[in-house]
């Protein structure tokens, strides 16, 4: 039985990684799923410089889901080569460093930083909703998506994700652009902007007022998305959106993602991601599925 | 390699306190003694059985018995999830992750506990284990106090504050404070944070080592997510922002630590 999959020129052992943010650089999470039987570990964003990121509270609950309004906070890419690279370097599995920026250039600095680091791929994040400068700003627009895809892989070492957003009113388009901008894949969906009120405070559930929307609840959403990119374009598929059981994963999968990504699920369950990977494994043992890749696009 | 695990424990007692606060006891399995590893101001992360509803509440640990494999927890109904816990019959399950954080450091001498409503059951953790000379004040919005008898069996001296005045001082705890004439080497503090704050000020004026544990809402409750920081005097160890994280870095501090 072959769970591996090729992506973007990168071998994976199996098809599911963390969603960045949800997971730190795996260091909290090593405790709980052993790394090395994860297709991949993306980290959360890391940045030229620290951020601080908002005001708290960053986080509420909604039904099936979350808000949070962390604002990237990082520990810039200084500390993060030195401390975090290593410590994945320790398990057997691949690393998608995920890449965020206020500015094109910050974008492309953090990229040139990470040119000699041994990380397998990057992941750029052009679709955070919780930041006023650089993410979503760029990520709304198709000839800004193909603009700072191009700029950032006539600089980047290892092959390079697009990581879009769904709140723009065709995120084929935005496929299309990050692939004609030279994107060896694309990764869909960053969370949907939402907002909470507290009746009994008459005040925003979050200090950003306005957060992004995870879980379980955009699941829909997401696999549509998923399914509308991988019919637009030919580079592969990373794809996410309230993925929480093998099951969730195998909608994405035959919907067209080459690769599969477990987020919110983790804070509801710390070992979710290998449980993901475990539950793949008995799905196609008993249907009798002999290569996982019979089952990418499936559903056509 | 994977050694942490979201394990089950089993209710063995649910006692209603007064018409908004409960007591819970869990018991641990052989095989993964949580209490065992439990230290007071450490807290865990209880999970909902409603599937819409993802993320752990945080609930500090309230007692410990580490042979029997038990910790109880005391805690308000505040919304759907606590409604949940409190639903739960002896016999039943519910899925635990912990203990998390850090707890107090503590020490021999004089000590002095404070704990303001929903901050109050970490209290009795610390109170069972210290050693020395302890003195207890707790606040409570009215006469429905809870936990008080428990404070007494520990050994320590009891004094209340009531809001409404009730039940023991009139105002808050630095009113009980004050009127009892309570003087200490450490201070130990849980509570809202207008009652930290008074505690700070309290401790810096005089000149008491005093200790905090901080509350914010959380989404992991490990470390990872970033969601619960509390602006902090010194660099943090996560970002080296001045954001430390209440789950993982806390949720007990040094009060000189954190910016109130
Ligand atoms: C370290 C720590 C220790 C705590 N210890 C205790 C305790 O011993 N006893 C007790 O009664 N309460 C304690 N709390 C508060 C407790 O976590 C909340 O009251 C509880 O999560 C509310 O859940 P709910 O579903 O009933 O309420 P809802 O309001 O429906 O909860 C919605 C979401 O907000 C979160 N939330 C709501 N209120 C708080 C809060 N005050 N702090 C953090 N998250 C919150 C919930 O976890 C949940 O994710 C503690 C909080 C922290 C951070
Ligand atoms: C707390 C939190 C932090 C996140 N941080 C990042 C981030 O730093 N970079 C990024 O590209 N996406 C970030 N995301 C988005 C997730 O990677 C993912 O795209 C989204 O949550 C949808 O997947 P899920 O429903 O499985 O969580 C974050 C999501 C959450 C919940
Ligand atoms: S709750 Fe995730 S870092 Fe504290």
């Amino acid at each position: 039985m072959n769970l591996s999959v090729d992506f973007a020129g990168v071998t994976m052992k199996n098809p599911v990684t963390t969603a960045s943010g949800t997971f730190g650089s795996g260091a909290e999470y090593s405790g709980f799923v052993d790394l090395s039987r994860l297709g991949a570990v993306t980290t959360k964003g890391v940045a030229s410089v620290p951020w601080p990121g908002n005001p708290t509270p960053r986080i509420c609950e909604t039904a099936s889901g979350m808000l949070n309004a962390i604002g990237l906070q990082n520990p810039g890419i200084d500390l993060f080569l030195e401390r975090d690279i290593p410590f994945l370097k320790q398990y057997d599995t691949k690393i998608i460093v995920n890449v965020c920026g206020k500015t094109e250039e910050e974008y492309i600095e953090v990229t040139e930083r990470l040119a000699k680091a041994e990380v397998d791929l990057l992941e750029i994040n052009i679709s955070c909703p919780n930041v006023k400068a650089g993410g979503i700003a760029f990520g709304q627009d198709p000839k800004l998506v193909e603009r700072i895809t191009s700029r950032i892989k006539r600089k980047a070492k290892q092959p390079v994700i697009m990581k879009l957003s769904p709140n723009v009113t065709d995120s084929a388009e935005m496929a299309k652009a990050a692939e004609a901008g030279g994107a060896d894949g694309i990764s869909l969906i960053n969370t949907l902007t939402g907002m909470k009120i507290d009746i009994y405070r008459r005040g925003f559930a979050l200090a950003n007022k306005t957060g992004g929307l995870s879980g379980p609840a955009i699941k829909p959403v997401a696999v549509r998305m998923v399914y509308q990119a991988a019919h637009a374009v030919k580079i592969p598929i990373l794809g996410m959106g309230g993925i929480r059981t093998a099951e969730d994963a195998l909608e994405f999968i035959m919907a067209g993602a080459a690769m599969v990504a477990v987020g919110t699920a983790n804070f509801n369950h710390p070992s979710a991601a290998f449980d993901v990977v475990q539950g793949i494994e008995a799905f196609m043992r008993k249907q009798g599925v002999k290569d996982i890749r019979e089952l990418i696009g499936c559903v056509d | 390699m994977a050694e942490k695990k979201k394990c089950s424990a089993v209710i063995t007692e649910q006692r209603r306190l007064t018409p908004d606060i409960f007591s819970m006891w869990l018991q641990f399995p052989e095989e993964y003694n949580v209490a065992g590893m439990a230290a007071p101001g450490q807290f865990l992360s209880l999970y909902c059985r409603d599937g819409s509803r993802l993320l752990p509440r945080p609930i500090s640990i309230c007692e410990i018995d580490r042979e029997g494999r038990w910790i109880r927890v005391v805690y308000r109904q505040a919304g759907e999830g606590t409604k949940e816990f409190s639903r739960l019959r002896p016999g039943e399950t519910i899925d635990v992750v912990g203990p998390l954080g850090n707890g107090f450091q503590k020490h021999s001498g004089k000590n002095l506990l404070i704990g303001g409503g929903i901050g109050i059951p970490p209290m009795l953790a610390l109170a069972n284990e210290l050693s020395g000379e302890t003195e207890v004040v707790l606040g409570y919005r009215d006469g429905a106090l809870f936990l008080k008898e428990d404070f007494e069996k520990s050994g320590a001296a009891v004094y209340v504050a009531t809001e409404d005045g009730s039940a023991g001082t009139k105002g808050n705890v630095i009113d009980a404070i004050q009127k009892n004439h309570l003087s200490a080497e450490y201070i130990y503090a849980c509570g809202p944070i207008p009652m930290l704050r008074g505690v700070k000020e309290y401790a810096l004026e005089k000149g008491i080592l005093a200790q905090v544990s901080m509350e914010e809402k959380m989404a992991c409750g490990i470390g990872a997510c970033l969601g619960c920081v509390c602006q902090s005097v010194s660099k943090d160890s996560h970002s080296n922002v001045n954001n430390k994280r209440v789950c993982k870095d806390g949720p007990v501090f040094d009060v000189e630590e954190i910016i109130l």
